[in-house]
């Protein structure tokens, strides 16, 4: 703006305007109305779109309690959390061995199993496939863990991915014991 | 096309709405007077098969919203309230459903028509790239009405699909929550689906009037492939198209028929009968059979996101097809190698087809593997390559003299 545009002429701003890359007055108003227009354009979008995310009542769904008396070594028992299945599995003797005798370089997502158990006789896991949802099947598959039957990905008896196209182990939920035999997931 | 509009409005209304919405000459220069190929052959009635689909599908799709609740703990029992108790509710519903095989099998002729003939050549690429957007539309509408009945395929096919978008690096586990509205596949989805379900058609409808527009502009490609020369090339639309495609779409509907009255179940998944189970996956999950190609390619990719990228790249690779094919050449009867090539194209994606329905084990995987390759490769080095290698047929000098014989120049008479 070295000019002045005191004249608010169409003459003299078309002059200032071949002044080499300086901004003219119009152009300025051009851009700010233009931002102005986005920056309120994308506010209004925002609770179009955040509108599908999930709602209170779905945030809201907290925790849950299971009472694992009934469950003896070797029986397995599903529940549903937020929507989901979750697996408890009393696991025996063996499949505890298995978990721990793995050496992590074998596994696509390496992780120790005293890591995903923190007391090895309950594995806790969200039984979800990670490659694309499916409710993997229990003591099934190569090793002996799980296995999904919708894209063929094997899970150890630690919930981990040993073969498929599942690129990772299966999750583990946050849980902790209330009492000897009760556990709270969420 | 050429040629000034011959409209010629003959009452007092028809002339005065003329000079205020001329939509009586549009219509009569698009589908009456329209100057059209005089060869083409039956492969080209699809286009009218097809809007007969989507009018089909829009109007019993209306109807059968007029009885289903989207509703976990009710869509399922209304679907069945409709097979039971809405009078006639049976027949609309099965329209429906086979419907949209009907109208999947009609594009997918469509599709390998423009590609046999070279439709999508100069001066047709706007064309041919709003076809295969109506094509995504298509698939899009298709999966999420699959989604309503609430069945078992329903939950766990939407669970399977949602899941790709998993995959996307950094955002993908947002985007999944965002499109369920939850922590899975559950009510919320099931209500979002049914209102885009019910959006998308629409979407569709306005799509192939663009479609149609950029058909008008440079005008019908035909089986030789090469551009109408002067009058004697065509024929006016109508009567002589509107009869052909007319003979056409009832020996269609004959076939549609036969499904809906015969086997109205043969083409979907008995699974789909039972209510959906958020604890219990089918052990064999599949689509409905048009995106199945699709689904083995996914499959085939031992990597999750690889997968996606793959299955998403063998649809998209579609719009940059009229760049790919390097020959000048459109029609595949002039072109010897590309005829072959084609053919074997179609078997290809027939056994992915076959592929993406057999479980994901031995041998399948290693077939579904080398077909995948081979889809990819016949888009990104065979058709780029033959354009350059190839040595086409001679051309005719006109569409006249390609169907008339060439004795017809002396007098027979």
């Amino acid at each position: 703006m070295s000019d002045t545009n005191t004249t608010g002429n169409g003459t003299t701003e078309t002059k200032t305007a071949s002044h080499e890359g300086e901004p003219n007055r119009r152009a300025f108003l051009h851009l700010t109305t233009g931002a102005f227009a986005a920056i309120g354009a994308a506010n209004v979008a925002w609770p179009l779109i955040d509108q599908m995310n999930p709602d209170a009542s779905m945030r809201a769904l907290a925790s849950i309690e299971v009472d694992l008396d009934a469950v003896e070594v070797g029986q397995s028992l599903t529940i549903t959390w937020r929507g989901k299945p979750v697996f408890i599995r009393r696991r025996t003797q063996d499949e505890i061995r298995d978990a721990e005798n793995v050496s992590l370089d074998a596994l696509p997502d390496p992780e120790a199993d005293k890591s995903r158990a923190e007391n090895p006789e309950w594995l806790v896991m969200v039984g979800v496939c990670t490659h694309l949802g499916c409710v993997p099947l229990g003591q099934a598959g190569e090793f002996n863990g799980w296995f999904c039957p919708c894209h063929g990905s094997h899970y150890d008896t630690s919930g981990r991915i040993r073969k498929g196209p599942a690129p990772k182990n299966l999750e583990i939920p946050p849980y902790q014991f209330v009492s000897d035999s009760r556990i709270k997931i969420g | 096309m050429s040629g000034e509009s011959t409209y010629q409005p003959n009452n007092g209304f028809t002339k005065w709405m003329d000079t205020r919405l001329p939509l009586l000459r549009l219509a009569h220069d698009s589908f009456v007077d329209y100057p059209t190929p005089k060869n083409l052959n039956y492969w080209w009635t699809f286009g009218g098969i097809l809007t007969f689909c989507l009018v089909t599908q829009i109007i019993t799709g209306i109807i059968l919203a007029m009885h289903y609740t989207p509703h976990v703990d009710h869509a399922f029992n209304s679907v069945e309230h409709i097979m039971r108790n809405v009078n006639h509710g049976w027949l609309i519903r099965y329209i429906h459903a086979n419907g949209a095989s009907m109208f999947f099998l009609a594009v997918y002729i469509h599709i390998f028509r423009g590609m046999y003939y070279g439709s999508y050549k100069a001066p047709r690429e706007v064309l041919w790239i709003l076809g295969v957007i109506i094509y995504l539309l298509m698939m899009a509408a298709a999966f999420m009405g699959y989604v309503l009945p609430w069945g078992q395929m329903s939950l766990w096919g939407a669970t399977v699909i949602t899941n790709l978008f998993g995959a996307i690096p950094l955002v993908g586990d947002s985007i999944a929550t965002w499109l369920w509205g939850g922590f899975s596949v559950d009510n919320p989805t099931l209500n979002r689906f049914f209102s885009l379900h019910y959006l998308i058609p629409f979407l569709i409808f306005g799509v192939v009037i663009l479609h149609i527009w950029a058909l008008h502009v440079p005008g019908n490609n035909n089986p030789v492939g090469i551009s109408v020369k002067s009058e004697q090339d065509t024929v006016p639309f109508h009567p002589y198209y509107t009869v052909k495609d007319g003979f056409a779409l009832v020996i269609f509907m004959i076939l549609f028929s036969y499904f809906v009255f015969f086997a109205p179940n043969v083409l979907g998944h008995a699974d789909n009968y039972i209510p959906a189970n958020p604890l219990v996956t089918p052990a064999h999950i599949v689509p409905e059979w048009y995106l199945l190609p699709f689904y083995a390619i996914l499959r085939a990719i031992p990597d999750k996101l690889g997968g996606v990228i793959a299955m998403v790249g063998a649809i998209f690779i579609l719009f940059v097809l009229p760049w790919l094919d390097t020959s000048k050449i459109r029609s595949a009867r002039y072109r010897p190698l590309f005829k072959q090539f084609f053919l074997i194209f179609v078997v290809n994606c027939l056994v992915l087809g076959y592929l993406g329905a057999m479980p994901a084990e031995g041998v399948y995987i290693t077939l579904a593997r080398i077909c995948t390759i081979y889809y990819f490769a016949h888009f990104l080095i065979i058709l780029p390559l033959l354009g350059l290698v190839e040595k086409p047929r001679e051309i005719p000098e006109s569409i006249s003299a390609s169907i008339l014989p060439e004795t017809a120049a002396s007098p027979a008479e």
